[in-house]
C-alpha cells in the first residue's frame, strides 16, 4: 500500500511540475472560465431572470468545461515520446498510475475552481461567503467524482483520433448525476435554505464518488493495456 | 549449431555463456487484424547472451520486443524469465527488464536529472541522487543534468534514454534500433555501453536492420521476415554469409 501511494505521489508530482512549467492547460482553463462567466453575465437579461436563479447552473457548467481542458492533458502528455510505455514498463501497479493521474487532475481542477469561485461571486454578486464551508464541501465531492471518471475517459480517448473532441462525448453522460446534484445543492445554499434540505442530493454525490472511484480503478488497467 | 525454419531455436547449450535460460520464448503469435506480426517465434538465451534480430521494416521486430517487455500480450505462446512465465502484473519481472525503445519514453518538460530521478522513484532505486549522477556520467551527460530533455539533440536524447533504461540495472536489456539517427559520438557511447553490458553478462535482444552493428554486439543472430524467424543461430564469424542470407530471406519475402 505504501509503495502504491509513493508511486502515485511521484506520478502526480511529475504531472503537476510539467503543468507548472508549461502552464498551457491552466492558463487556457482560467481564460476560458473568465470568458464564460463574463459572457453569461452580459448575455442574461437581469429583468427577466435573477442572477441567483441562473448562478448555480452557470457555476457548474463553467467548472465542468474548464476541468475538461485539464483532463484532456492528463494523458496527452504521456503520448509525447510514448512516455506512457515508460510508466507501463515500470514496476508500479496500474492503480498507482491511475491514482497519480487523479491526484494531479484534482490539483489542476481544484486550482482552477479556487480562482473561478471569487470571479463567479464578483460577476454574479451571489452570497458565496456565508455558505463557503458547505459550498467547498459540495465542490470537493463533485470534483472528486468527475475527475475520477474524467481521468478514466481521458485514458480511453487519448489514443483515438480527435481525442479532445472524444473526451466530452464520452464523459458528459457520466457527469449528469454529480453535476445535477451539485447544481441542486448549490441553488439551495444560495437561496439560504437549511443544509438538512440537501441530504438526499449529498448522499447521491457521496454514493457516486464511492461507486465510480472503485469502478474506474477496476477498469483502468483494461483501458491502457494493449 | 544452426537451426533454421519457423520454429528455429537457440538453446542454452548453443553458447558457453548460457548456463540456463535467462530468457525463453515459446511459439509466440501476435496479429494486428489480418497482419500476422509474430508467427511461431521461439528462442532461448542464457545469461550473457545477446541476440541480434535483423529484418526489414514490417517484419515484426518491434512487436517481438514489445511482447518481451510485457507491453503487448501475445495471442499464443509464452515468454519465460529464468523459467517463470512473464506475468504482466508482476512488478518483480518488470524490474528485471530494461527497454531502449525507438521512442525515448522521456518527458521533454523535465530536465535530464529530473527524468532519471522520476524513473528511479518508480523503480525504487536506492541512493537515487547517486544513481542518477552515475547514470548521467555513464552516458556523458553529467554537464547537461539540469537542461530540459526537450532541448537535447537526437543523439543526446538517445543517450539519456539509454541511461533511463539501465538506471535500475536490469538483467535483460531490449533494444529497438538503438543506433538509428545517432551521430558518431552518440553511437560510440552506445557501443561502449553495450559492450559493458555484455561484459556484465546481461542478456540482450537487439532488433535492427543494420547487420554490421548488430553482429559486432551479438553472440546470436536471427533473421526475422514477415513475423517468422527465417534463421536463428549463434554467430560464427562469417559476416559475408549473414549478409547474403539476409538478402536472400528478404528477397524471398518480396
Amino acid at each position: 500500500m505504501a509503495d502504491l501511494l509513493r508511486a502515485a505521489w511521484a506520478i502526480a508530482a511529475k504531472d503537476v511540475l510539467l503543468e507548472f512549467r508549461s502552464r498551457t492547460a491552466f492558463v487556457s482553463a482560467l481564460v476560458f472560465t473568465a470568458l464564460v462567466l463574463a459572457i453569461f453575465n452580459f448575455a442574461r437579461d437581469p429583468t427577466a431572470v435573477s442572477a441567483i436563479d441562473l448562478a448555480p447552473g452557470i457555476l457548474w457548467i463553467t467548472f465542468t468545461f474548464a476541468a475538461m481542458l485539464g483532463l484532456n492533458r492528463a494523458f496527452a502528455l504521456e503520448r509525447e515520446n510514448r512516455a506512457l510505455d515508460g510508466l507501463l514498463l515500470s514496476p508500479v501497479s496500474r492503480t498507482a498510475i491511475y491514482l497519480g493521474k487523479v491526484l494531479a487532475n484534482l490539483v489542476f481542477v481544484g486550482s482552477v475552481e479556487a480562482i473561478a469561485l471569487p470571479l463567479f461571486a464578483l460577476f454574479f454578486n451571489v452570497p458565496v461567503l456565508p455558505v463557503l464551508g458547505p459550498l467547498v464541501l459540495v465542490i470537493a465531492l463533485a470534483t472528486i467524482g468527475f475527475v475520477a471518471v474524467g481521468t478514466l475517459m481521458s485514458s480511453m480517448a487519448v489514443n483515438t483520433r480527435l481525442a479532445e473532441l472524444m473526451l466530452p462525448v464520452l464523459l458528459l453522460p457520466f457527469l449528469v448525476p454529480p453535476v445535477t446534484s451539485a447544481v441542486q445543492i448549490t441553488a439551495r445554499l444560495f437561496a439560504g435554505r437549511p443544509f438538512s434540505e440537501v441530504g438526499a442530493w449529498l448522499r447521491l454525490l457521496v454514493g457516486y464518488d464511492i461507486v465510480f472511484v472503485a469502478a474506474c480503478i477496476l477498469f483502468f488497467e483494461s483501458t491502457i493495456e494493449e | 549449431m544452426r537451426a533454421r525454419g519457423a520454429e528455429a531455436s537457440l538453446t542454452a547449450a548453443a553458447s558457453p555463456a548460457a548456463d540456463r535460460s535467462a530468457l525463453e520464448v515459446r511459439s509466440l503469435e501476435r496479429s494486428f487484424g489480418h497482419v500476422r506480426a509474430l508467427r511461431g517465434v521461439s528462442f532461448a538465451l542464457g545469461a550473457g547472451d545477446s541476440l541480434a534480430v535483423f529484418g526489414p521494416n514490417g517484419a515484426g521486430k518491434t512487436t517481438l520486443l514489445r511482447v518481451l517487455a510485457g507491453l503487448l500480450r501475445p495471442q499464443r505462446g509464452e515468454v519465460l524469465l529464468d523459467g517463470a512465465p512473464l506475468a504482466r502484473a508482476d512488478a518483480a519481472h518488470r524490474r528485471r527488464v530494461g527497454l531502449i525503445a525507438h521512442y525515448s519514453l522521456l518527458y521533454d518538460g523535465l530536465s535530464a536529472a529530473e527524468n532519471l530521478a522520476f524513473y528511479a522513484r518508480l523503480y525504487g532505486v536506492a541512493d537515487r541522487a547517486g544513481a542518477v549522477r552515475r547514470a548521467l556520467e555513464g552516458v556523458g551527460l553529467a554537464d547537461r543534468a539540469d537542461d530540459l530533455a526537450g532541448t537535447f539533440s537526437r543523439g543526446m536524447v538517445q543517450r539519456l534514454a539509454i541511461a533511463r533504461a539501465l538506471l535500475h540495472a536490469p538483467s535483460i536489456v531490449l533494444l529497438d534500433e538503438p543506433f538509428s539517427g545517432l551521430d558518431q559520438r552518440a553511437a560510440a557511447t552506445l557501443r561502449e555501453v553495450l559492450m559493458r553490458l555484455r561484459a556484465e553478462r546481461r542478456t540482450m535482444v537487439l532488433v535492427t536492420h543494420n547487420i554490421d552493428e548488430g553482429l559486432e554486439l551479438a553472440t546470436h543472430v536471427a533473421i526475422q521476415v514477415a513475423g517468422r524467424f527465417a534463421e536463428c543461430a549463434p554467430v560464427d564469424g562469417d559476416l559475408a554469409a549473414y549478409r547474403r542470407r539476409y538478402a536472400e530471406a528478404t528477397a524471398a519475402r518480396g
